[in-house]
């Protein structure tokens, strides 16, 4: 009876709708740097991981950004927004940095590794440093509401059966080495992922010595999933992305 | 007062805590915690001048007052109080690893989280602050005969867990002792405090353990507000509670489907495993966050319960209450979930005194301690939730005892909505005084968190010590092996849940 009562759950995204975020989620920041005033740098100063930098203009840093609202907050003009929008995941480093002109989502994998793993992707995740929510909302998505399963992406026991890492965490020093040694045994060819600001960048400890500022700088990486920590929609949909299974909408455009 | 008495949640003036000699100190702790049952709820060292001094914080869950003491140390060494205490086992191993203090006679003398000296020139086991130390190489306990074999797994385990090093000395099935070595998830979070707060520190110690963000967030709220005299609204005093035992609802139904899942009963697994994130879901209906980021903060809460949201909040905690009971008694209506949960990883009332467990685990064993009922701050001294326990100390008790809790923190919460105070959320912190001590506890979903600060002259911290519940017990897991089989091992792991993060620090 437990199983009629309990019913199904699986959520219908991506071929439905994606699953409600709540009102006061705070997805992709929105900078508008028309109403910066010259010489202002509130929100700046007021981030605790350096996230914001101001050269001519204000610019945002998604693989630092810890997604709280002290910017928002600092700021005497309202020139930065949260959205709701759960999308964030790019390909590149350089992508997670905002400067009012949108974000480029992650593209698909090459012809190649999209024919060996858009189908099957069996990934073995490393935490290095991570504090458990990043891996509690990693491996959320393989219980029954999100049904990893069904793209064919499974998160794997020994990195020989993977074909590739996700990491979370800023790579502790004491981690590195055995990051390096199961990224070795990974066979190739192979991808990385990086989930949460730490794994992308060291995030909120990027200035302690004990850790060595992300996964980057350790392992290439292919696949970036800002957030602290990420919201398992928003890993669901750039380990789509990255795989070929969504393909509407490469680009959040700025809302100005 | 110059007893060094307080009580949770307070501050006083460092001079008022009592300077004791090193053997005072040493007498003192030890009759304290075999005379009069407090237990050791922190003790650390912090450098003074030229020389170091050593804390412990003494708490006694009978009368609810907590101690401080305190000795300088003029040499790079100290009598071991382990052999009487052996609670003190695992903070003085970490003194020395932080500050090259040796404990004379300590029987388990090995480093604890694998990092260097923050004395550089003073390390306990000699090492040059010039080579790097590789974690989890140290002495192991081994056995040897023949047929006798050792098991090691981790750093990188199976599963989608954190990374630690375990090694069993089997014959066999049999398991005759585990020995456990983490400090891979070392971020360096008190070495950073220092001259705090910082800009970064209330985020820090959101991330302590992310799946403690709350009870992190709260004792480190409330050593603020303790040192700068803050006081904190009723309506915030509430929302806070209900932010905790939300926090407690989704790590334990998870763990009870985990837990399933380890035995292979898979429809608790599957269900509870929906339903934890249910829970998170509430949490993040309160502040945008499944682990609550940004509502604890010092003053008081960064989000408030609009009306709808209390509204809303009722439905889905009914509903998910009867979905819950309703996984959770297939648990003990199953012969074969009994049959692996019954008699496995047992720790004995009297161990579980001796080595300190504190949470789920101690009260699994028949020790009634938790903060909440034995030095209630905030909203859990006029709200009392009963504190439940079980008697035998397996992974049935201690699974058994998260059910329990389960049941009242949902009556809590449901209460605390029908009656939320009317008043603001958020007060401004006044500046924190100079020369001063507070000491922070609160009941964790894994069970107790210590947060000590100390200020220096300028009001920025001299110190900043945090004890995880897991720091507590990660040795009673290692207990709970012995002569057990080793394919108990992941139930038994699952059934103490521990944090590596909130041990490595």
């Amino acid at each position: 009876m437990a199983r009629v009562h309990q019913g199904h759950r699986t959520i219908s995204f991506p071929k439905g709708e994606p699953p409600e975020m709540p009102d006061r989620f705070r997805g992709l920041p929105q900078i508008d740097p028309v109403k910066c005033k010259e010489g202002c740098r509130d929100c700046a100063d007021a981030c605790p991981t350096n996230a914001i930098t101001i050269e001519d203009k204000v610019k945002l840093d998604l693989g630092r950004c810890i997604f709280c609202t002290e910017c928002v907050d600092a700021c005497p003009e309202g020139a930065i927004a949260y959205t709701q929008d759960y999308r964030l995941a790019t390909r590149t480093r350089e992508d997670l940095v905002l400067r009012g002109e949108g974000l480029k989502l992650a593209s698909v994998l090459d012809t190649r590794l999209r024919k060996l793993f858009g189908r099957s992707l069996k990934l073995r995740v490393v935490s290095a440093g991570d504090c458990n929510a990043c891996g509690a909302d990693v491996n959320v998505l393989g219980t029954i509401g999100w049904d990893l399963g069904r793209f064919g992406i499974q998160y794997v026991a020994s990195p020989r059966h993977a074909d590739g890492l996700l990491i979370t965490g800023p790579v502790t020093v004491n981690m590195r080495h055995a990051l390096e040694k199961t990224y070795e045994a990974v066979p190739a060819p192979k991808i990385v992922i990086a989930v949460g600001a730490c794994a992308i960048s060291g995030g909120m400890f990027a200035t302690h010595e004990e850790q060595c500022g992300g996964a980057g700088a350790v392992v290439p990486v292919d696949l970036f999933i800002p957030g602290c920590p990420p919201h398992p929609l928003t890993i669901l949909d750039g380990l789509l992305r990255l795989i070929g299974r969504l393909e509407t909408g490469d680009r959040i455009p700025s809302k100005r | 007062m110059s007893s060094g008495e307080m009580r949770n949640g307070r501050a006083i003036l460092l001079k008022n805590v009592p300077q004791l000699d090193p053997a005072s100190f040493r007498t003192r702790i030890i009759n304290s915690v075999v005379n009069q049952r407090a237990r050791i709820a922190a003790m650390f060292a912090t450098p003074v001048l030229e020389a170091m001094e050593m804390f412990a914080v003494l708490a006694n869950d009978a009368t609810g007052k907590i101690s401080l003491v305190r000795t300088e140390l003029t040499g790079d060494s100290f009598n071991s109080i382990v052999q009487e205490v052996p609670q003190a086992h695992l903070f003085e191993r970490e003194i020395a690893e932080q500050y090259g203090l040796r404990p004379e006679q300590h029987p388990w003398f090995k480093p604890v989280r694998f990092h260097h000296s923050y004395r550089p020139g003073h390390d306990a086991w000699d090492r040059s602050q010039d080579v790097p130390i590789q974690p989890a190489v140290t002495d192991f306990y081994q056995v040897s005969g023949e047929e006798v074999h050792e098991v090691a797994v981790g750093p990188v385990h199976a599963g989608v867990i954190e990374p630690g090093h375990f090694r069993f000395q089997c014959h066999g099935e049999h398991v005759f002792h585990l020995e456990i070595a983490l400090g891979y998830q070392h971020r360096g979070i008190e070495k950073a405090l220092p001259g705090g707060p910082h800009l970064r520190t209330m985020y820090q110690m959101e991330t302590v353990a992310g799946d403690t963000t709350i009870g992190h967030a709260l004792a480190y709220c409330q050593t603020l507000e303790a040192l700068s005299g803050t006081a904190v609204s009723a309506r915030a005093q509430a929302i806070r509670g209900i932010a905790l035992e939300l926090e407690r609802l989704a790590n334990h139904t998870g763990d009870l489907g985990a837990l399933a899942g380890d035995v292979a009963y898979l429809p608790t697994a599957s269900f509870c495993g929906r339903l934890r994130g249910d829970f998170l879901n509430m949490t993040a209906a309160i502040c945008g966050s499944r682990f609550g980021r940004g509502l604890v903060r010092p003053g008081g809460v960064g989000f408030d319960l609009l009306p709808e949201h209390v509204e809303d909040l009722r439905r889905r905690l009914t509903a998910a209450l009867v979905e819950v009971k309703e996984a959770v008694e297939l648990l003990w209506e199953t012969p074969t979930v009994l049959e692996r949960f019954e008699n496995t990883g047992r720790v004995s009332m009297e161990d579980a005194e001796r080595i300190g467990l504190v949470g789920p685990a101690a009260r699994a064993c028949g020790l009634a301690r938790d903060v909440r009922h034995d030095y209630p701050t905030g909203i859990f001294r006029f709200v009392h939730v009963p504190v439940m326990t079980a008697h035998y100390g397996d992974v049935n008790s201690r699974a058994f005892v998260r059910w329990l809790e389960i049941q009242q923190s949902v009556q809590f919460i449901l209460h605390q909505l029908g009656t939320l105070p009317q008043t603001n959320i958020s007060n401004q912190q006044q500046a924190l005084r100079p020369d001063s001590v507070a000491v922070s506890l609160v009941e964790g979903w894994r069970g107790e968190i210590c947060h000590v600060a100390i200020t220096d002259e300028a009001a920025r911290f001299r110190r900043y010590k945090i004890t995880d519940p897991s720091f507590h017990n990660w040795f009673g897991l290692a207990l709970a092996l012995r002569d057990g089989q080793i394919s108990d091992f992941p139930l038994c792991n699952k059934s103490f849940n521990l944090s590596y993060c909130g041990h490595d620090l």
